[in-house]
């Protein structure tokens, strides 16, 4: 199954819906570190609130993909991530080092917004 | 197929009209000499130092009250009656601290000293005092054991409900702020309540859509390395939920402990105690405590 990957001004979303298959995850992730260039994206999303099951495949494939899309110069957000899923994650140690986790979309974007809010530069700065 | 509902489901070894007429025979008897036999079960539960935790008043309304369901159990045949009134004197008593052995010492004494009412009475014709013990002794080994497996459940369940509280009790999760929880941990860690701790405290991140946990092991005495990696994994799995945790309050033994077996603790934030971990927690969620005066200042120099 394909996961559709909405722009949503500055960045891009990808909310997953269902359990991917280890093909569906390597598709994911090409086209969301190909769509970051296009779209010039600052930031990715990444929804995995309806996964209950997150194997290490998939862990490390998130990682993965937050590494190359941080080349790629924009920064990943993983969001939704179940309580469970979150301590077999741990147990498997799968850090997601360098991901930044939300619980869900709406904190997401609230923290990108802040985080541009006092940042903010100006022609005259 | 039996008249006499004492002998049901116990094969019978009279024939059934006359054990009819013994048992109505055995109850008179025990009827009749109630104040001595009872008083003589009374002098005996003294002497034996049984239930000093109660008054002798007491001792003899109960005393009294057992006596009477036990014949009235031989006459009918029925436990239920004495079920509810042991289950109910069980939940009288035992908050009083009466042990097992003397309930079922209390109610072995009466089958015995109602068995000697009956040597004395039948003493001159042995086939017959034989036939009333076939009668008497299965009924008086019913009801001792219909009263002490009454008390023993209703302790079973006193103490089940007892673990439940502790359980409940010895994980809560407390949300102090907008956004910040607080996890006192009071006691040793085994590895069952690690488990339970880090589901509580996952879950309630995401129910109360924390950003910020404090978890405070004051009142933990030691940690073992399962359960200190376990802290660890609990630490990560709550940041992949979006949460940061703040440890606090490690004891000297535990901070020693900790480096010596050699757990990663660099992900882990930690502060002194739960005053600097609560403050760090608002610095985090952009609260500033200020003491109204100064906010007065603040509010007048702006305004």
């Amino acid at each position: 199954m394909q996961v559709p990957i909405l722009r949503h001004g500055d960045y891009l979303i990808a909310s997953i819906q269902s359990a991917l298959t280890d093909s569906d995850l390597l598709a994911l992730r090409q086209s969301l570190v190909q769509q970051v260039g296009s779209a010039r994206a600052r930031a990715v999303i990444v929804d995995v609130t309806a996964l209950d099951v997150l194997d290490s495949f998939a862990s490390r494939t998130v990682q993965d993909l937050a590494q190359m899309i941080r080349l790629r110069g924009a920064e990943t957000i993983v969001v939704g991530v179940q309580p469970e899923v979150a301590f077999s994650m741990a147990q498997l140690g799968v850090r997601l080092e360098g991901v930044e986790t939300r619980l869900d979309l709406e904190e997401a974007l609230a923290y990108l917004a802040g985080k541009r809010a006092p940042g903010k530069r100006t022609r005259e700065g | 197929m039996y008249d006499e509902p004492i002998l049901a489901g116990i094969p019978a070894v009279v024939d059934s009209r006359p054990g009819t007429e013994m048992l109505r025979e055995l109850v008179t008897h025990l009827r009749q000499n109630r104040t001595p036999v009872r008083g003589e079960w009374i002098r005996r539960i003294t002497e034996a130092d049984w239930l000093t935790a109660m008054t002798s008043e007491e001792v003899f309304a109960e005393a009294t009250s057992i006596y009477d369901s036990y014949v009235d159990v031989l006459e009918t045949g029925s436990v239920e009656a004495l079920q509810a009134y042991a289950r109910n004197l069980s939940e009288r008593i035992i908050p009083r601290g009466v042990e097992t052995h003397e309930v079922v010492g209390i109610v072995l004494l009466l089958r015995d000293v109602l068995a000697r009412s009956l040597f004395k009475k039948y003493q001159t014709d042995f086939s017959l005092l034989n036939r009333v013990l076939d009668i008497y002794e299965p009924a008086a080994n019913r009801i001792a054991n219909t009263v002490a497996v009454g008390f023993v459940q209703e302790r079973e369940r006193i103490i089940r409900e007892q673990q439940e509280a502790i359980r409940e009790l010895s994980t809560p999760v407390l949300p102090v702020r907008e956004r910040l929880l607080i996890l006192p941990i009071i006691g040793v860690i085994d590895p069952q309540r690690a488990r339970q701790l880090t589901e509580q405290l996952l879950h309630g991140i995401r129910r109360n859509r924390a950003k910020v946990v404090v978890i405070d092991i004051t009142g933990v005495p030691t940690i073992d390395s399962k359960v200190a990696n376990h802290l660890v994994l609990t630490v990560e799995a709550a940041r992949l939920l979006g949460a940061t945790v703040i440890v606090t309050g490690l004891s000297p033994e535990i901070a020693q402990t900790l480096v010596n077996i050699g757990v990663d603790l660099s992900k882990m934030n930690t502060v002194g105690d739960l005053q600097g971990g609560i403050e760090g927690a608002e610095r985090l969620l952009g609260y500033e405590v200020v003491p109204i005066k100064e906010a007065n200042v603040q509010a007048a120099t702006h305004g």
